[in-house]
């Protein structure tokens, strides 16, 4: 398929994007990145995403697909010579998907409010939240994986990365706010499968570094409170 | 094919899309009505994460979140596909489905909440953007699925019914035929369907359910 056939529209720091570009690259798919400017949104992005105006959007021979877990499994659907990414029981696959559900839904808004928290006690809170979730997320990581090294089992899957495109985040999370999410005494294997995921040949080239995304944070917070950024 | 268990409550339209994905596809199964004020140890055993309904049980492996539900039932029961072959059809429908099985329940949900006044009139033009989106989907279709209902017609299937009863209730027209006939028209053809309407809770009932969440919500507003 011609590079161009295949577009994504993103940003470096969104794991929402993260999502579709490791689906993208686990099929090896050759594809042309579009970054859209913090910012502002660009004309193609508005006429493809009229719904919700966001990145990512995946343009496949012309065609839109929004919402990253739906361009996911579009390109598990398309791709269907590379290796699959959702499991192929029914079972599995719902498991996967209530996972990603809840990741979307309850997880990282959690984690995405730690940094916002007004005071000590509301961050406190929300970080207790963020560290009953991650043992959820252990427990599901144990039934998941069946002993292997992904939640897709010997190779990354759904579940991986509709949670593992938020590590980046986590860790600076975790350094900006002097806390620690992610704890070997208390989730040793998601702690191992984050490194491993993290240094998967589909991941590596797409996770973006901690420092950068930090730098990233400092801008968005001072945009948003309205000063000039350092 | 197995057991198959329901728990679920009769009012809530997340459960009613299960049921009909069920009945079309000619699974029988045991429903079991739970009471969301008294969880019962079944419901907390078999979604321990969110002590919610609908929870699909088969084979004594329990399912939650109606989307991922309707997915497994479709992937199960190969009659009556609900989902089409091709992929950017398959796409179209998962990401509609998200749209206004979902985000739009809530939207029109929040807009029969508010009192009168400037803060409902702005939530029910939003709520009427979505629906305008719907409309330009289902134009020159039978159904959302083409000549048989599919997913998106169950994801949408809220919107004959519980929309309807809604908007009686928090006192609003979101579904207007003159803005939406396309939609409305879809609406009477789908809420028609025998097996879609044997599964829909009592009108009479639905909204004694809808008055008391609306005084709540909006009781809450004011305190």
């Amino acid at each position: 398929m011609a590079k161009s056939e295949v577009k994504l529209l993103g940003a470096w720091p969104s794991p929402y994007v993260m999502r579709a570009q490791i689906a993208l690259n686990l099929k090896a798919v050759e594809y042309e990145f579009l970054e859209e400017t913090f910012g502002s949104k660009s004309q193609l992005l508005l006429q493809s995403n009229p719904v919700y105006k966001k990145i990512p959007v995946l343009i496949h021979a012309d065609k839109p697909i929004c919402e990253s877990l739906v361009i996911v499994q579009y390109i598990d659907d398309v791709w269907t010579s590379g290796p699959s990414i959702l499991p192929s029981d029914p079972y599995d696959r719902a498991i996967h998907r209530f996972w990603a559900a809840y990741v979307d839904e309850k997880f990282f808004p959690t984690m995405r409010g730690i940094a916002a928290a007004q005071g000590e006690e509301a961050r406190k809170a929300l970080v207790e939240q963020v560290g009953e979730g991650l043992a959820l997320l252990e427990e599901a990581f144990d039934k998941c994986s069946k002993g292997k090294a992904f939640f897709g089992g010997d190779r990354i899957g759904f579940l991986d990365i509709a949670f593992g495109c938020f590590l980046g985040w986590l860790r600076a999370t975790e350094k900006m706010n002097g806390v620690k999410l992610l704890d070997e005494a208390k989730t040793p294997g998601l702690v191992k499968w984050a490194d491993r995921f993290c240094a998967d040949g589909a991941v590596k080239g797409v996770m973006p570094e901690t420092e950068k995304l930090m730098e990233f944070a400092k801008v968005l917070m001072a945009k948003m409170r309205g000063a000039p950024p350092k | 094919m197995g057991e198959v268990k329901l728990i679920a409550t009769t009012q809530s339209l997340f459960c009613t899309r299960v049921e009909w994905a069920l009945k079309l596809k000619g699974v029988e199964y045991e429903y079991i009505e739970e009471d969301l004020r008294n969880k019962s140890p079944l419901l907390l055993e078999y979604n321990p994460v969110h002590k919610k309904v609908p929870v699909l049980v088969h084979h004594g492996k329990p399912i939650a979140e109606s989307l991922p539900i309707l997915e497994y039932i479709d992937e199960t029961w190969k009659e009556n596909p609900l989902l089409a072959e091709d992929p950017y059809q398959r796409t179209k429908a998962r990401f509609w489905a998200q749209f206004v099985g979902d985000k739009c329940v809530f939207g029109a949900f929040e807009a029969a909440c508010l009192a009168e006044g400037e803060e409902k009139m702005k939530a029910i033009e939003s709520a009427q953007e979505s629906l305008a989106f719907l409309e330009k989907q289902i134009e020159g279709k039978k159904y959302f699925g083409g000549e048989e209902i599919g997913f998106l017609d169950l994801a949408a299937g809220w919107i004959p019914h519980w929309l309807n009863v809604m908007e009686e209730a928090g006192g609003m027209k979101l579904l207007d035929a003159e803005k939406f006939p396309s939609l409305h028209e879809w609406a009477q053809n789908f809420i028609q369907i025998p097996l879609i309407r044997e599964c829909i809770p009592p009108r009479d009932k639905l909204l004694e359910y809808f008055n008391a969440s609306i005084s709540y919500m909006r009781s809450l507003a004011t305190s």
